[in-house]
């Protein structure tokens, strides 16, 4: 990527200038101006961080609090390795993230690959499409489960219309098939538009004299797009997945409203997970280590995706 | 442009996208108008089979969800005065009447008085540091940047426990202030990395005019570079607001009376029976609807926003 040039010239700023202006130095200026937000992250976000820490060796349970923490070492992270519960909310956990990136990626390239064909009005209809990602995953999700009703839902209204089954005959939040489906549904419904943004933004992103140059090359247009158009907006997908992964690795309230985890567990992402251990059952130390172990999890995936990241985009 | 052009699509070929497109964004848009019809159905029409498109509209999802209300024996319904109000009127075609307001209003108070405030400290405390990242080398400046980002990979349901601890301390629980400060911390990190962009944009020329003409750079920095700026500010704003404004599992956790905010609260309306569907509607559609007038009216710079945030990262 070529450095910004404006990037440059401020780091470059001419400190005589600066100095010898009345007032505060530029240092000072610097720290007042850093100072709040600093404090801000050290107080809400490094401190409690350090406490998460510190109580994922204890047995601490947050409605004792008067109870006495004992030390436990490293039992909590022992117990969370070995349990097989947990296996089983990865896996849903895994399910989830890999259909929703599946679909939406899919469904996001398409659209954003249509849109660029710049038909009449498509900024309208690209900012209708847009729409669900900007509401409250919380309320939409409730609502959701309305939708998905036997008999009376819209969605298996529309189902029943199109495939002839009987609305009443499959409950898409009740049922052990289909419940981990319902979810992957309404998350590819609310965020394919975020996909499909990032890849228009990709496609915008290629000169057209390439373009040009390849049909002067009279290469065929299915090569122009796996030569040119993939391998130019891979970077920007990529980056796409990456987001979409973090934010569904921590997803909580559609998966909540929606099936809050059921039926039985077959739901339970990891977030719902540590829900209930930290907020139902109340072992704060043991969820405390989980929540570090989800952290480490996703700090180093993220670090490897962004090396290989980086490397695509190199190329 | 004139004459043939390779890059330029063909009439047809625009036109089977935009079908394509247009189909989709039919599909789409189906469960948000799904949302807005129902509240306006009467509880029988909302769940009839099948789903009716047509229907006698009313006012009673919207009259539930502001109301909370009670049964009464046909017989004091008759003792009682003719209704006085219109909203009167419709609840008591249920035999019901009415005992008092229903707790959405204050929730929806909440949500606007917690999410206009982390909005306004995340916009005041981030273009500070932004300008500050963007203008000065500050030790650590590249660490920071990316612990601004890394603090968005932790779920918030773990962020929340140590949080929840910590304000139950400090008295802050159920707060506002709680909130806001809480908003903030977790905005701020997108709201300084967003707007440094903006501000890195700017040309130094101006302020270093600014500068020899004897500005401060107090001066300089709010009157040169924050009106140069406003555009961005504006939509980092608009991004700050629509996290705080949907945000749930914070409020979820941390906030159960007086300062729950909207989300938590509109899956909790329940009706005589199970959930009251046109009254969820209702509250949804009110929730909802400010965020898709925003989106629609400022499409052109929320759009641009959501991928140049996203790409510079």
């Amino acid at each position: 990527m070529p450095s910004n040039p404006i990037d440059s010239a401020a780091r470059a700023t001419p400190e005589p200038v600066a100095r010898k202006i009345r007032g505060l130095s530029d240092r000072a200026i610097a720290w007042l101006f850093v100072a709040p937000t600093i404090f801000l992250l050290l107080a809400i976000n490094i401190f409690p961080l350090i406490w998460t820490i510190r109580l994922s060796f204890t047995n601490f349970r947050a409605n004792r609090p008067n109870r006495e923490v004992e030390w436990v070492g490293l039992r909590n992270y022992e117990r969370i390795l070995t349990d097989s519960d947990i296996w089983l909310t990865m896996q849903a956990t895994a399910h989830f993230l890999f259909w929703t990136i599946f679909f939406q990626v899919l469904i996001g390239f398409t659209l954003a690959w249509l849109i660029n064909r710049k038909f009449r009005g498509n900024d309208l209809w690209t900012t209708i499409i847009v729409l669900p990602m900007m509401l409250s995953p919380a309320v939409v999700g409730n609502f959701w489960t309305f939708l998905y009703q036997p008999q009376i839902g819209l969605f298996n209204y529309v189902v029943s219309f199109f495939t002839g089954v009987d609305p009443s005959s499959f409950e898409m939040l009740g049922s052990v098939t289909l419940a981990p489906w319902s979810i992957v549904i309404v998350d590819t419904w609310m965020w394919t538009p975020f996909v499909m943004l990032i890849c228009l933004a990709g496609l915008r992103s290629i000169p057209d004299y390439i373009y040009e140059a390849a049909e002067i090359d009279r290469a065929s247009k299915l090569r122009q797009f796996f030569t040119i158009t993939l391998p130019m907006v891979l970077p920007f997908l990529m980056l796409a997945v990456l987001f979409r992964g973090i934010e569904n690795f921590k997803m909580f309230d559609l998966v909540v409203q929606l099936t809050g985890g059921g039926p039985g567990s077959i739901t339970e992402v990891t977030s719902i997970n540590l829900k209930r251990e930290a907020f139902e059952k109340w072992r704060t130390g043991y969820a405390s280590a989980y929540a570090i172990i989800l952290f480490v999890t996703v700090f180093g995936l993220a670090s490897i995706y962004v090396k290989a990241l980086n490397k695509v985009k190199q190329r | 442009m004139s004459g043939y052009s390779v890059t330029e699509p063909s009439p047809r070929q625009k036109w089977i996208a935009g079908a394509l497109v247009i189909g989709y964004a039919v599909i789409t848009i189906l469960p948000l108008v799904w949302i807005l019809i129902t509240g306006f159905k009467s509880p029988s029409d909302s769940i009839s089979y099948p789903p009716k498109v047509f229907f006698e509209p009313t006012l009673e999802g919207y009259v539930n969800l502001f109301t909370t209300r009670t049964r009464v024996s046909p017989e004091t319904l008759e003792s009682l005065p003719p209704p006085e109000t219109w909203y009167d009127e419709i609840v008591r075609r249920n035999d019901l009447v009415i005992a008092g307001p229903s707790r959405y209003g204050e929730r929806f108070l909440n949500s606007i008085v917690i999410g206009f405030g982390s909005t306004f400290l995340s916009i005041f405390l981030g273009t500070l540091a932004a300008y500050a990242f963007s203008r000065f080398k500050v030790p650590l400046k590249d660490d920071l940047l990316f612990f601004i980002l890394s603090t968005r990979m932790m779920p918030p349901i773990a962020v929340a426990i140590p949080i929840f601890l910590m304000f139950r301390q400090l008295g802050l629980s159920d707060t506002h202030l709680g909130m806001i400060l809480l908003y903030t911390a977790v905005n701020i990190s997108l709201a300084v990395w967003l707007l440094k962009g903006f501000i890195d944009e700017i040309p130094l020329e101006y302020e270093e005019a600014a500068l020899i003409d004897g500005y401060t750079r107090f001066q300089a920095f709010y009157k040169v570079v924050l009106p140069q700026a406003a555009t961005g500010i504006a939509s980092t704003a608009i991004f700050c607001l629509i996290f705080a404004w949907n945000e749930y599992a914070f409020a979820v956790l941390l906030t159960s009376g007086t300062a729950q905010t909207a989300p938590p609260f509109i899956p909790t309306i329940i009706g005589v029976g199970g959930q009251d569907w046109p009254a969820v509607a209702a509250g949804a559609t009110l929730f909802l609807l400010p965020v898709m007038v925003f989106t629609i009216l400022l499409r052109k710079h929320l759009l641009r926003g959501i991928t140049f945030g996203a790409v510079r990262k």
